[in-house]
């Protein structure tokens, strides 16, 4: 069992014909993922890597039953390949393109309302539900199936995180990248709510960052629930010298939510178990699983 | 990207937005020109820099002659401006810009950004502005009002004018400050900004709205769609170095200390940062390599490195993902360390996608290094080096 993924996940990428889209596909096919079809405007009646290519997404549903859609479209066009996904009422939509105009996010995050979907990203390393579905273009050379479903904020301490949590012979149910770009899909919160319904998850690490209020949200939603799983939380950012941007980490503080103490200091009220240091994320999971 | 203030008043001007009458100027000749041809007897001559917090450092001169505005330039012209936005090395200031003073019976802020939670337009105001407005905002919380707006700018009807009496504008102010909105909303998105802030807005004493200090900053994402603005960018407005790094696909920013830092990812960045400094160090710098920097652009991220005086070793973290393998990192540190020279002891920690293999890389290249097994292990062995060297 996973979250948003599984076995049986029908996949098709948009904008598949591009070279970064074909490397990542060819090895999600390889992974088992069950890539069903491609999207490209013109290409409709082709065929790529061994799939049928449409030219929209809707023709694409249609022909193959597609119930999740990754996205490499670049910047100018990536907008307009969700909206479109969205309107095709995909439910689990990807979205890997770095650099998307925020002011098109906006224009996004309101055809999302009342939407079906589920939006990942963008700027997200994607899903990953260990040997069942790779819906995402992170590596896979330490994930084992297993039990502790990651959400973060960031693809490479993901990486690391899922390194520490197989060495623990924990595993994962499902890993998360919710993209590091100030307007995104699905946050924390919904992770969070995804993973306490889902039996075969017993714990759940959120991997947060300064900037933004993801962390701050998660921690409210807790206070409002009861966690019947652990969750441990690991926020980077506690040294980072302040207001200066760091790659995708960083934004105005303004409204002064972005400070990574605070964050943690939210997260342990609401009852999170705060990894004392990035190497031992999964060794504090595996204590408060005890 | 940051607009210079004379750039954002031109564009907000275009959208209807009162400003003063003003122009820029480069030399004190110039800006004396400049004041001879404005109404009124008093003028303001602002140093044109990317930071807030001029007026407090000295950067806004008010004179009541135009040949009192050419030596209030020639005193900011060249000068470097510190304030407690541009760090301790301050901003050298190229241009001024000269307008008429306008006397502000009350002064209120004016700002549009995106608000990330809701993913919406967001106007604020507040009924008091100033250079204080953060700690004004810290001080009364309730003071600053918000009202989120769709994304092409519009509102819904009456919407504007309800803001406008929450920040307690009365009469003929509500129509001239809706106006206003529309236009400052309107130019935030067509413009593809992603901040734009008035303060102060002035009320003058004529009953009059007039924005007398502008920022504006651009979304670099969507400078695509906007070749005019990109020639407003300056080459200098970010540091040398990292504009060297920018341009070979890495974020790097300098820092104060002796371990230089080379990880890819921001969030694993920050992560080895905490641990490096919770163990006492001091990293000499922040490095994101990105997904799409080749080895070559790893190897000119290396140089700048390598080009620090203060670094006395190099701690490599690199948890090689998907899009950004461990052996095209090597190969990048490989290149470099070769064309260079160095001799910097260097703490690796490989992990994930092709690990062995940067490994091997590396030792092609007849690079010694100290191998770490993980991120806890690194940090020590890096504290060792630079401990000894102390010693």
């Amino acid at each position: 069992m996973a979250i948003l993924v599984g076995p049986e996940t029908k996949v098709i990428c948009q904008g598949m014909t591009g070279r970064t889209a074909s490397y990542h596909i060819e090895r999600a096919m390889a992974y088992g993922t069950n890539v069903v079809g491609g999207v490209r405007p013109g290409k409709g009646g082709s065929r790529h890597l061994d799939v049928p290519v449409f030219d929209t997404v809707s023709d694409a549903v249609a022909e193959t039953g597609a119930d999740a859609s990754i996205v490499f479209v670049p910047p100018p066009n990536a907008a307009e390949a969700m909206i479109e996904a969205i309107e095709a009422e995909i439910p689990v939509v990807v979205c890997v393109t770095e650099r998307v105009p925020v002011l098109d996010m906006v224009r996004v995050k309101a055809a999302l309302e009342g939407s079906v979907t589920r939006l990942v990203g963008p700027n997200s390393q994607g899903v990953l539900s260990p040997q069942a579905c790779k819906l995402g273009v992170m590596s896979t050379v330490h994930e084992r199936p297993g039990s502790i479903g990651i959400v973060s904020r960031s693809a490479t301490l993901t990486s690391e995180i899922v390194a520490q949590t197989s060495a623990a012979g924990l595993g994962q149910s499902t890993t998360v990248g919710i993209g590091g770009d100030a307007v995104h899909g699905i946050g924390f919160v919904d992770c969070l709510q995804l993973f306490l319904e889902d039996p075969e998850t017993r714990g759940v690490i959120l991997i947060g960052e300064i900037g933004g209020a993801e962390e701050e949200m998660a921690a409210d939603y807790l206070n409002s629930v009861k966690a019947s799983k652990p969750i441990v939380a690991l926020v980077a950012g506690r040294h980072a010298p302040p207001e200066r941007r760091m790659g995708h980490a960083g934004t105005l503080t303004l409204f002064g939510r972005a400070d990574a103490n605070q964050k943690i200091k939210a997260l342990r009220f609401a009852g999170v178990h705060i990894a004392p240091n990035p190497n031992d994320v999964a060794e504090t999971m595996r204590q408060s699983l005890e | 990207m940051n607009l210079h203030e004379f750039q954002a008043k031109k564009i907000l001007q275009g959208y209807g937005v009162p400003v003063p009458d003003g122009g820029v100027a480069e030399t004190a000749a110039a800006a004396e020109r400049v004041a001879r041809g404005l109404p009124g007897k008093r003028y303001a001559v602002k140093a044109q820099v990317h930071a807030g917090g001029r007026g407090r450092a000295g950067g806004i001169k008010i004179v009541d002659s135009a040949s009192a505005v050419g030596k209030a330039a020639s005193e900011l012209l060249g000068q470097t401006l510190v304030t407690e936005q541009t760090g301790p090395e301050g901003r050298g200031v190229r241009a001024v810009y000269v307008e008429e003073a306008v006397e502000s019976k009350r002064d209120i802020y004016i700002g549009v950004l995106v608000d990330r939670q809701a993913g919406k337009v967001s106007l604020i105001g507040s009924q008091e502005g100033g250079e204080d407005i953060e700690e004004l905002a810290a001080a009364k919380p309730g003071i600053i009002k918000t009202l989120l707006v769709n994304s092409d700018g519009s509102a819904a009807k009456g919407a504007f004018e309800s803001f406008a009496k929450k920040l307690n504008l009365t009469g003929a102010l509500v129509k001239k400050s809706v106006s206003l909105f529309h236009g400052l909303t309107k130019a935030f998105v067509q413009s593809d900004a992603s901040l734009i802030e008035i303060n102060p807005l002035a009320i003058t004493p004529g009953g009059e709205l007039l924005a007398l200090d502008v920022k504006m900053v651009l979304d670099d994402n969507a400078l695509f769609r906007h070749a005019d603005f990109l020639e407003m960018r300056e080459k200098d407005e970010l540091d040398p170095v990292e504009m060297e790094a920018q341009a070979n696909q890495i974020n790097y920013v300098r820092m104060d200390g002796n371990i230089g830092v080379v990880v890819n990812g921001a969030g694993l960045a920050l992560a080895t940062h905490d641990m490096l400094s919770d163990a006492g160090g001091s990293p000499a710098n922040f490095m994101d390599i990105r997904t799409t920097a080749s080895s070559l652009d790893i190897a000119a991220g290396f140089d700048l490195l390598l080009t620090n005086p203060n670094v006395e070793a190099v701690l490599v973290n690199v948890h090689g993902g998907g899009m950004q393998r461990c052996d095209t990192i090597a190969e990048g540190i490989g290149i470099s360390m070769k064309r260079s020279d160095c001799s910097l002891p260097i703490v690796l920690r490989f992990a994930g996608n092709n690990a062995d293999y940067g490994r091997t890389l590396l030792g092609n290249y007849g690079i010694s290094y100290v191998e770490a097994r993980d991120m806890r292990d690194a940090v020590e062995r890096v504290m060792a080096l630079v401990r000894s060297e102390a010693a």
